[in-house]
């Protein structure tokens, strides 16, 4: 895409009918568009309303565990001798990711719409595991929709959410991954439309999830701003963040977006490479189109039909990216890469032997991009990854594929 | 702005009243015989283009009055297991919107009178290029489409380019479609209106006739457009019941079944494959011209 001409402010998106330029929207069937509209008036009215807020705090700050940490990996900044590297620390909330942050305010949104009937979707299982907790939490039911091929090499989620007393259905339709398992909680939403409430795991889906999801998610760079302040006494050089649909690369960016001095990185599963076909990186190899409700990169053939992604970590899998990077891609601020299945492993061991921290297969893919950019910088040249999640669901598609190392 | 006058027009909005096209003239016809329309839907492509150009052929002669024809999609939302399985294998089979539209041609050479609608979802037809696909789809004989994923809000997508380029745009109005929402849907609506008698994907619960009817009458309130039903009709009886208070019956998932239990266990087609559908489709009308109506 040519590069749009730069707007005043980054952070005014999307306009009232859901859209970042081009991209957003509400492509929905009828019969959810009530259901969107309601859900549009009770966000708006609960973001106004300061109870809603302070209740959010307590819970972030007593349930979540929040603030996480900034962390300053110096052993890995030693290593690649150049820029100085710092995690923010998601890997270390309740449920070990940042997909807890937007669970707890659709749930409490939903509590407050009277909707007792939950339903997710879940690639990796993160936010299907992060669900399951806070309807437990909460007191309602959860039915979470899997791919079969993810409840697969996925198991220690399955099992947590099982043991959080949530339903798990496997979705034997198209690829099995994740936009399946989207479909698949479409399709349930359309039918239980009076009672249920679907809980968006990323900033993707029609209006007004894609704002509501970051809004929720911009705990993690309001946090990090005043981290960084305390800890460095000014804002980093560059901020870098892995993304499928990009809901923990826009909490982390969207509170940074107007410094326009700060690079940005989002970075994409490349697969087996780009140039194979067999990835999951939407921008890079995709194209604008409608799915899942709005406008974005999407990965398709010629006519229109949606390719199936493919990644070594089941939270990039999926061929989509949220609408609102899709237009921070376009208008410049953001700049997308790519990391392959092969780079997100080594970063993976990397993290672990220099770190002692095990990394998500999704932030190691963040990772293998810092191996190269961190020693081109200066020593004072400030970089913070979201460190998005915690590994221990990965060992065992780990294994598989570093069976000489584990 | 959605006003009750402007709205007892055939739609309101933009309007193609003025150049009446097939559908118009269908309900129009039928009307004056005193019976409700059988709408039938097929998937473009299922189980390949020949059989379903067959299929497409034989349905007026057996007694379809308005043909839907899917454009396959790989990720069809808004539909049950059955239609979703005839995309995958029309898709499988290499159907693609050039493809589509020649089987509207083609059928087109034989029928000048048979109303057909696209229906599917945006994503393709924004791949193909929306001027381009409504001054095709115009050229191969296309007379209406119904697009599931695109509600009024994003009328200006193709919606309003469809009115202007003479294709009525076929809205769905839903139970969850209340009394202060069906002036908006309805406002740029012509053809018809599709009423989906259940909340759900396609092809799953039963519909309730009694219910169908005041629904009808609720929408009737709204606009002069003929009102069909759909979603969940299988049988004659089912048929004959809504077809008392419709305008017009839909019937699709049971249709796509009775074709795929023709298939083999590659999902090619066999002898019985087009009888299958259209035994089906006469006891379908048989069942609409049965009704009695009240109007």
């Amino acid at each position: 895409m040519t590069v749009q001409r730069q707007p005043n402010s980054f952070r005014t998106g999307p306009d009232e009918r859901g859209h970042f330029g081009i991209y957003g929207g509400r492509f929905v069937a009828e019969t959810l568009m009530p259901q969107i509209l309601e859900l549009e008036a009770a966000y708006a009215k609960a973001k106004a309303d300061p109870a809603f807020k302070r209740e959010m705090d307590g819970h972030l700050a007593n349930y979540v565990g929040r603030p996480s940490p900034l962390y300053f990996a110096e052993r890995l900044t030693a290593h690649l001798d150049g820029a100085k590297i710092y995690f923010k620390r998601e890997d270390l909330n309740h449920t070990g990711a940042h997909k807890v942050n937007n669970v707890l305010g659709q749930i409490m949104l939903a509590k407050r719409m009277g909707k007792l009937r939950i339903i997710a979707e879940t690639g990796a299982g993160m936010h299907g595991v992060a669900t399951a907790t806070m309807c437990a939490k909460f007191g309602l039911q959860c039915i979470v929709y899997m791919g079969s091929v993810d409840v697969a090499r996925q198991q220690p989620n399955v099992l947590r959410m099982k043991a959080l007393g949530a339903k798990v259905v496997p979705v034997e339709s198209g690829s099995k991954t994740l936009k399946d398992a989207m479909n698949e909680a479409l399709r349930d939403w359309v039918t239980n439309v009076g009672n249920t409430f679907y809980c968006i795991g990323t900033v993707a889906g029609p209006h007004p999830y894609p704002m509501m999801v970051r809004d929720f998610q911009c705990v993690i760079g309001n946090e990090t701003r005043e981290q960084i302040q305390t800890l460095e006494g000014r804002l980093p050089n560059a901020l870098i963040a892995c993304i499928g649909g990009g809901s923990n690369a826009m909490g982390l960016f969207h509170p940074f977006l107007d410094d326009k001095d700060i690079d940005i990185y989002g970075v994409e599963a490349a697969g087996h490479g780009l140039n194979t076909g067999m990835h999951a990186a939407s921008v890079a190899g995709g194209r604008p189109g409608v799915l899942h409700g709005n406008r974005t990169y999407l990965l398709m053939n010629d006519d229109g039909q949606i390719n199936e992604a493919h990644s070594i970590s089941a939270g990039l899998d999926y061929p989509g990216i949220g609408p609102e990077h899709a237009w921070l891609n376009d208008v410049g601020r953001v700049t997308f890469l790519s990391a392959t299945d092969t780079e997100a492993l080594a970063a993976f061991q990397l993290c672990c032997r220099l770190e002692g921290i095990i990394p998500a297969l999704e932030p190691a893919h963040a990772l293998a991009r810092v191996i190269d950019i961190a020693p081109n910088k200066p020593k004072d040249y400030l970089m913070v990854l979201n460190m998005s999640g915690r590994g221990d669901k990965d060992l065992a598609s780990v294994a598989e594929h570093l069976s000489a190392i584990l | 702005m959605f006003g009750s006058r402007q709205c007892a027009s055939s739609g309101g909005g933009i309007s193609t009243e003025r150049m009446t096209t097939r559908i118009d003239r269908q309900f129009t016809a039928l009307k004056a015989q005193g019976r409700a329309a059988l709408v039938t839907f097929m998937t473009a492509g299922d189980p390949d283009t020949d059989t379903a150009l067959a299929i497409l052929k034989a349905l007026p002669a057996a007694g379809a009055d308005v043909i839907e024809l899917g454009m396959p999609f790989t990720d069809p939302m808004a539909d049950g297991p059955a239609i979703q399985a005839s995309s995958q294998r029309a898709l499988k089979a290499g159907q693609n919107m050039k493809k589509t539209l020649a089987m509207v041609r083609e059928f087109r050479a034989g029928d000048d009178s048979t109303p057909i609608v696209l229906m599917g979802y945006y994503n393709p037809i924004y791949i193909y290029g929306v001027i381009k696909f409504l001054a095709d789809a115009k050229s191969a004989g296309v007379d209406g489409l119904i697009v599931v994923d695109l509600p009024p809000e994003e009328d200006e997508e193709l919606c309003l380019p469809a009115l202007k380029a003479g294709l009525n745009f076929i809205r769905l109005a839903t139970p969850t479609t209340d009394d202060k929402r069906l002036p908006a849907v309805l406002a740029n609506t012509s053809g018809f209106v599709y009423y989906v008698s259940i909340t759900g994907i396609t092809g799953t619960a039963a519909p309730d006739a009694s219910r169908v009817a005041d629904a009808v009458t609720r929408i009737k309130r709204h606009t002069k457009l003929p009102v069909a039903v759909g979603f969940g009709v299988k049988t004659a009886e089912q048929a004959r019941a809504i077809a008392q208070g419709a305008d017009g019956v839909v019937v699709g998932s049971a249709l796509v079944d009775a074709l795929r239990a023709t298939l083999d266990a590659d999902g090619r087609a066999g002898a019985s494959s087009v009888n299958a559908v259209t035994t089906l489709v006469a006891s379908l009308a048989a069942g609409v011209r049965a009704a009695k109506r009240g109007n």
